[in-house]
C-alpha cells in the first residue's frame, strides 16, 4: 500500500522552492486540576480514576472554569509578547470522536485570550529569527485510546478499542505562529529553534511539565513548498506525532524534500495530516482534507465570558520570570563566556542545567565542563535530551564538591557520575557502595610509595638530584598500587617530603 | 387519606412539622394515589416508593427528635422531571437512549431537595430530552391531562403537571426552554414559573438548550410555588451562569400578594400576543384577568414589544442548534444504549446506528435543523441572525420594564389539544410555545397561573405574568393577588373542579 | 432562501452521527424545508448594527479555585458503560483518525 515516497536532494529543494511553515504547538498546563472540573491534573495513573460526570462528559455536568489555567494563559500570552483580549469567550468546536467524551471539544474559535505576538529564536550559529505568533488559546485534552488486536496498538487492522479519560479536560493551551517564510534552507532548523525556545520559555514560566516524551509539549508542523517564481502560498500538509526536537526538524526536512519531488514531477500536494515515524524518519498519509471540516463552532454558553481586568494582567505581567533570552546575556557576562562558549551551552541545552548546578554551590567553569563534555555525551550517547539524563544539576555540583573538597579524584568523579545514571542512588551513595573514596590515609599512602621507591631506587636518587620531575614514576606506581583512588597531587607531595626526609 | 392528597405543600408542611400526621402517611397516601390512577394519567416514568418512604421517615424521625425542620416543605412529597439526575435512580428523560441509566451523581436541584427534607416520589415523564409541548414525544407514551385523558397535558414538562393536576404529588419540579414548565401549567390548572435564567443551578438538569433551559417549581397554589422556589434556587459554583446573588424574596412576595392589594403596582398587557391563532376562550379568559388585577388596584397599560413576534423563529434556531451540540453525548460509548456492536461495525457505525435507533423524530429533526443553523455558510443567517433577535428582544423586555412593574398575556394561545392532533405538524406544535419564548430567550422571570376554564370548551386557561431578570418575586405578587381574587370569585381553587379520576384512558 | 434537498439532508444526518432511512430523509426534507422557510424571518431584523447576545445574564470572569474535588471512581464511571475492560471503556474499534 504504502509507495516509498521518491525525495528530491534537499540542496535542490533550495535552490527552486521557499518553504512556508507554521507550527502549532499544544501545552499541557501544570495546574492541580483540570480546565474544566476539580479532577486531578496527573499524568498517568490507573484508567478512569481522575473522572467526574464533568469530564467524562455525563448527561447534566457542567463545565466550570480553572482561573490558575486562565492565568496560565494570560501569562504565556504575555511571554510571548502577545495582546491580551479585553474579552474572550470559549466556543464548542462540534465533532464526533470517541476519546472526547462530549463529542466536542470546549476551545477557543474567533475569539482567543492572547493574540499577535513574537518569540525571537537564536539559531546554532548565533542569528536571531523573529518567529510571529498568531494566537495562544485555551482548550482541553481528549481521553487516550488503546487499539487492542490488530498490529502493534495501531488504530489499522485493530479489533476494538480501549478508552480511558483521565487526560479528557486536562488544560492546553494551543500556540500558533504566523506563516513563517523566508528561512530557505534553515527552515528546519527554525522549526526546532522555535520549538525549542518556546519550551524554555515555558519552562521558565512554570507553566507546563514540556515533556514531549510523555505529551506535555506537542507539536504540529504546517508545511508546503511555495516555487521561486510563485506568488502564491502552495498546499500545506500537517504533521503530527512529532514527538521530539530532533523530530521537529526531521520532519520539516522530510516534506520538504517530499512535497519538492511530487512539485517537480508535476504533480500536486494533497491537503493532509501525515504522520511522523519516529523510526525512519519518514511521514505517512493520514486524513485527507478534501473539504474542510466544518466544526460548527459557536459561543459556549455553559462558560460565561472572560473579561480580564487590565490591573490583573499587568499583575501578572509582574510576575514574569527573566525570559530565557535575557538570562543568556546575563549569564554571558557573569560566567565571562566567549559567544562560541555560549553557543556551545546552548546547542546542548546546558545553560538552565548549568545555571541550577552554580546555584547548588559548583563554580560556573567546572559545572560548564561537566555538562558540556561529561553529561552531553552521555546523553548523545543515550540519545536522550541532557535534561532528560537521571541526574540532577543538584546532584552534579555535589560531585564537583567532592572532587574539590579531594575526596574524589576527577577519574572516580566520572564514575560517581556513572553510578548515579545507573541509578544506583544519591553521589554518595555510589561513593559508598563502589568503594569509590580516595585514599587520603597518608600512612596507607607512605606504605605504597616507599615500596615503590623501594623498587627503583634510582628515582630517589634522581629527586634528590633536583629532578623532581622524576617523581612522576613513583606517582604513576603508587596510582596504580592504589587502583587510581589515590590523590596524585598529594602522593606527589608525600614522595618529596619522603625522598627529603 | 383523600383528604391529605388534596391538600396544598403549605398545609401538609404545617401538619408534618406540628406532628399532626407523619411525614411517611403523607407520602403513602401519594403513593397509594399514584397506585390508584398513574395507569390512566402516565405521570411518572419511575417510582422511587423505598426511597420517597425512607426519606419521609427521616424528617419524621428528625422532628420526633426535637429538631426544626430542614425547610418549610420537609417532608412534602413532590415528583421530579426526569431530566434532572438522580444518585442511584434511573434518569432517561423520556428517551430510548437512557433507558436503564442510572446516574452517579446528584444534579445540585436534586441535592437541595433532598437536603430540605423535600421526598421524592419519582421521576416524570417528559417529551424526549425536553423538546416538544405535549408530552407526546417521549419513548414510554404519552401522558395524559387530568382534565380530559384524550388532551395532552401540555409539554414538555406533561408528567410533572398532570402529577399536580391529579393529586399524585403536592408539587412537582420541571424545566422550562421555551415553555415547559409554563404551558403544561396552563393547560393543567397549575402553577407553573419559570425563575430567572440563572436563578436555579442546572447542574444536573440534563442540557437541551444550555443558554435558555431552567428549572423551576410547579404546583397547585402560588404560595406553594413560592416555597418550592426558595428550596431549590440560590448560586451554586458548580453552575458557571449561576447568579451569585441572594434570591428574591419569593415566598414573601407571595403572602403580601395573598393580602389581595395591587395598588401601586403597573401592569403591561404585550400588545402582540392575541388575535390571530389565540382561541375566543383562552383571549376572554385573558380579559377577565386583566379586569381582575384592574380591580385589585393594579394600573394596566398597553405595551408593544414588536420583537416578540421573531422569538418564535429565533428560538428554533438557538434551541436546535445547542441541542445538536449537547445530544451529541449520547453517542453509545461511555453510557446509555448501543446497538450493533456484533463485531462487524466500526464505532463510528455503532454510533449513528445507535443514534437513530435511540432517538425519537423530533429530536432527530431538531438535531438536524440545528446542525444546519451551525454550518458554515449559514451561521450567519441562521445561528447569527437568531442571536441577534435576542437582542432586540430583550430591549423590547428593557423599554416595557421602564414603564411597568410585569407584562402579562396568556400563556399560550389555545387550551389543551388532543394528544395526536399535532404530531405529523411540527409548526403548529411549536406555536405553543409563541408566548413563553421570549423570556427564555431574554432570561428573565415569569410564571403561569390558572385563570380559569375556556368557556367553549371547559378546560383550563393560564395567565402568563413577565417580571424583569432577578425580580421574581414580582410574579408571586402578582401571582397570589390574582389567584386569591379569582378563587375568591370562582367560590375555590381552580385544580379542585378537575373530574374525578378513573375514567377510561 | 431554504430549498433543503435529500441530498443535505443526508449530509447532515451524516455530520449528526445519524443512520437516517430513506424514508426519514424524504420526511425531514420537507420538514426541515417547512421549518427553515418559516424562521428564516429573522433576518428580516438582524441588522448588523445589532450584537449578538450568546447569554441571558451578562455574567464575566467566573472561575473556579484550582483544588482538586473528589470524583468518581473508576467503578461509578464504568457502572454505565456498554461494555468495558481492564478499568477501561470498551468501544467498538475505530475508524477514524484523533483530530
Amino acid at each position: 500500500m504504502t509507495a516509498v515516497a521518491e525525495l528530491m536532494d534537499y540542496a535542490d529543494v533550495i535552490e527552486r522552492f521557499d518553504p512556508v511553515l507554521g507550527l502549532e504547538v499544544h501545552v499541557e498546563l501544570n495546574t492541580k486540576t483540570k480546565m474544566f472540573c476539580g479532577c486531578e491534573n496527573e499524568f498517568g495513573g490507573e484508567p478512569n480514576t481522575k473522572v467526574c460526570p464533568t469530564c467524562l462528559g455525563l448527561p447534566g455536568a457542567l463545565p466550570a472554569l480553572n482561573g490558575k489555567a486562565v492565568e496560565g494563559a494570560i501569562r504565556i500570552g504575555l511571554a510571548l509578547n502577545c495582546e491580551i483580549a479585553e474579552w474572550c469567550r470559549f466556543a464548542r468546536k462540534n465533532y464526533f470522536y470517541p476519546d472526547m467524551p462530549k463529542n466536542f471539544q470546549t476551545s477557543q474559535y474567533d475569539e482567543p485570550i492572547a493574540f499577535n505576538g513574537y518569540l525571537d529564536v537564536t539559531l546554532d550559529d548565533g542569528e536571531v529569527v523573529r518567529v510571529e505568533i498568531e494566537r495562544a488559546h485555551m482548550e482541553e485534552d481528549t481521553g487516550k485510546s488503546l487499539h487492542v488486536g490488530g498490529a502493534t496498538g495501531r488504530i489499522h487492522g485493530a479489533e476494538h478499542s480501549l478508552l480511558d479519560y483521565n487526560r479528557a479536560g486536562v488544560p492546553l493551551i494551543e500556540i500558533v505562529t504566523k506563516t513563517i517564510e523566508g528561512t530557505g534552507e534553515r527552515a528546519p532548523e527554525v522549526a526546532r529553534a522555535y520549538v525549542s525556545a518556546l519550551r524554555d520559555l515555558l519552562r521558565a514560566l512554570d507553566v507546563s511539565d514540556v515533556r514531549m516524551d510523555q505529551g506535555s509539549l506537542r507539536c504540529d508542523a504546517n508545511i508546503s513548498l511555495m516555487a521561486k517564481d510563485a506568488t502564491e502560498f502552495g498546499t500545506r500538509t500537517e504533521t503530527k506525532n512529532v514527538n521530539s526536537l530532533r523530530s521537529v526538524e526531521r520532519a520539516v526536512r522530510y516534506e520538504m524534500t517530499r512535497q519538492a519531488a511530487i512539485l517537480a514531477e508535476g504533480g500536486s500536494i494533497k491537503q493532509e495530516t501525515r504522520h511522523f515515524q519516529e523510526a525512519d524518519g519518514t511521514t505517512s498519509s493520514g486524513r485527507t482534507k478534501e473539504t474542510a471540516e466544518d466544526y460548527r463552532y459557536f459561543p459556549e454558553p455553559d462558560l460565561v465570558p472572560i473579561a480580564p481586568a487590565r490591573e490583573w494582567v499587568e499583575e501578572l505581567r509582574g510576575t514574569l520570570p527573566e525570559m530565557p533570552s535575557e538570562r543568556r546575556k546575563r549569564i554571558q557576562t557573569e560566567w565571562s563566556l566567549s559567544d562560541e562558549a555560549l553557543r556551545d551551552l546552548l546547542n546542548v541545552g546546558a545553560v538552565d542545567l548549568v545555571a541550577a548546578t552554580v546555584e547548588a554551590g559548583a563554580s560556573p567553569d567546572e559545572a560548564r565542563g561537566w555538562w558540556v563534555n561529561t553529561l552531553a555525551q552521555e546523553a548523545n550517547t543515550r540519545e536522550v535530551e541532557l535534561a532528560d539524563l537521571a541526574i540532577t544539576p543538584k546532584q552534579v555540583a555535589e560531585v564537583i564538591g567532592l572532587v574539590s573538597s579531594g575526596e574524589l579524584t576527577n577519574k572516580l568523579a566520572k564514575e560517581v557520575v556513572q553510578g548515579v545514571l545507573a541509578g544506583e542512588g544519591e553521589p554518595r551513595e555510589v561513593v559508598e557502595k563502589r568503594g569509590l573514596k580516595v585514599v587520603s590515609d597518608d600512612s596507607a599512602l607512605l606504605a605504597a610509595i616507599d615500596e615503590a621507591l623501594a623498587g627503583q631506587p634510582d628515582v630517589a636518587d634522581k629527586i634528590r638530584g633536583g629532578k623532581v620531575a622524576a617523581a612522576g614514576a613513583i606517582v604513576g606506581a603508587v596510582m596504580k598500587a592504589t587502583k587510581g583512588q589515590a590523590d596524585a597531587k598529594r602522593v606527589r607531595e608525600l614522595i618529596i617530603e619522603r625522598v627529603g626526609s | 387519606m383523600t383528604e391529605l392528597i388534596k391538600l396544598t405543600a403549605a398545609e401538609l408542611a404545617e401538619k408534618i412539622h406540628a406532628r399532626e400526621v407523619s411525614a411517611v402517611e403523607v407520602t403513602q397516601a401519594h403513593l397509594d394515589r399514584i397506585g390508584e390512577v398513574d395507569d390512566h394519567i402516565h405521570a411518572f416514568l419511575h417510582v422511587d416508593t423505598e426511597g420517597a418512604l425512607a426519606a419521609a421517615k427521616a424528617v419524621d424521625e428528625g422532628i420526633a427528635g426535637g429538631n426544626a425542620p430542614a425547610s418549610a416543605l420537609a417532608g412534602v412529597p413532590l415528583a421530579l422531571k426526569d431530566v434532572l439526575t438522580t444518585e442511584g435512580i434511573p434518569t432517561t428523560c423520556g428517551s430510548k437512549t437512557l433507558e436503564g441509566w442510572i446516574p452517579p451523581y446528584d444534579a445540585t436541584v436534586t441535592r437541595k431537595l433532598r437536603e430540605a427534607g423535600v421526598v421524592i416520589l419519582g421521576k416524570t415523564n417528559m417529551d424526549e430530552f425536553a423538546m416538544g409541548s405535549s408530552t407526546e414525544n417521549s419513548a414510554y407514551g404519552p401522558t395524559h391531562n387530568p382534565w380530559d385523558h384524550a388532551r395532552i397535558p401540555g409539554g414538555s414538562g406533561g408528567g410533572s403537571s398532570a402529577s399536580i393536576a391529579a393529586f399524585e404529588a403536592a408539587i412537582a419540579i420541571g424545566t422550562d426552554t421555551g415553555g415547559s414548565i409554563r404551558q403544561p401549567g396552563s393547560v393543567t390548572g397549575t402553577v407553573g414559573v419559570k425563575p430567572t435564567y440563572g436563578g436555579v443551578s442546572r447542574y444536573g438538569l440534563v442540557a437541551f438548550s444550555s443558554s435558555l433551559d431552567q428549572a423551576g417549581p410547579c404546583a397547585r397554589t402560588v404560595l406553594d410555588a413560592a416555597l418550592l422556589h426558595e428550596v431549590i434556587a440560590g448560586h451554586d459554583p458548580l453552575d458557571s451562569t449561576s447568579i451569585d446573588a441572594p434570591v428574591p424574596p419569593v415566598v414573601a412576595a407571595a403572602r403580601q400578594g395573598m393580602t389581595g392589594d395591587l395598588k401601586g403596582v403597573k401592569v403591561g398587557v404585550v400588545k402582540e400576543f392575541g388575535g390571530d391563532g389565540y382561541q375566543p376562550g383562552v383571549e376572554r379568559s385573558f380579559q377577565a384577568a386583566v379586569d381582575q388585577l384592574r380591580a385589585l388596584g393594579a394600573a394596566v397599560v398597553e405595551v408593544s414589544c414588536p420583537h416578540f413576534v421573531y422569538a418564535l423563529p429565533a428560538y428554533y434556531l438557538i434551541a436546535p442548534s445547542e441541542c445538536s451540540s449537547n445530544l451529541a453525548r449520547f453517542d453509545a460509548m461511555r453510557y446509555g444504549l448501543r446497538v450493533a456492536d456484533d463485531g462487524t461495525h466500526s464505532a463510528e457505525e455503532v454510533m449513528s446506528l445507535t443514534r437513530e435507533k435511540g432517538f425519537g423524530a423530533e429530536v432527530k429533526r431538531r438535531i438536524m435543523l440545528g446542525t444546519y443553523a451551525l454550518s458554515s455558510g449559514y451561521y450567519d443567517a441562521y445561528y447569527g441572525s437568531a442571536q441577534k433577535v435576542r437582542t432586540l428582544i430583550t430591549r423590547d423586555f428593557a423599554a416595557a420594564f421602564e414603564k411597568v412593574d410585569v407584562l402579562v398575556s396568556p400563556t399560550t394561545p389555545t387550551t389543551a389539544f388532543k394528544i395526536g392532533e399535532r404530531v405529523d405538524d411540527p409548526m403548529a406544535m411549536y406555536l405553543a410555545d409563541l408566548c413563553t419564548i421570549p423570556s427564555n430567550l431574554a432570561g428573565n422571570a415569569a410564571m403561569s397561573v390558572p385563570s380559569g376554564l375556556s368557556d367553549e370548551d371547559g378546560l383550563p386557561v393560564g395567565l402568563q405574568i413577565m417580571a424583569p431578570a432577578l425580580a421574581d418575586d414580582r410574579l408571586y405578587r402578582v401571582g397570589a393577588a390574582y389567584e386569591a381574587a379569582r378563587d375568591a370569585a370562582a367560590g375555590g381553587s381552580l385544580v379542585h373542579k378537575v373530574p374525578e379520576l378513573g375514567g377510561t384512558k | 432562501m431554504p430549498n433543503i434537498s435529500r441530498d443535505e439532508v443526508a449530509h447532515l444526518a451524516k455530520l449528526a452521527r445519524l443512520a437516517v432511512t430513506d424514508d426519514e430523509i424524504d420526511v425531514f426534507a420537507g420538514q426541515l424545508d417547512q421549518i427553515l422557510d418559516s424562521v428564516a424571518k429573522v433576518s428580516e431584523v438582524a441588522a448588523a448594527d445589532v450584537p449578538p447576545t450568546s447569554h441571558a445574564v451578562p455574567l464575566t470572569n467566573v472561575f473556579r479555585e484550582d483544588v482538586v474535588r473528589p470524583g468518581l471512581t473508576q467503578q461509578q464511571a464504568l457502572a454505565g458503560a456498554p461494555a468495558a475492560e481492564d478499568g477501561r471503556f470498551r468501544v467498538p474499534r475505530i475508524l477514524g483518525e484523533e483530530q
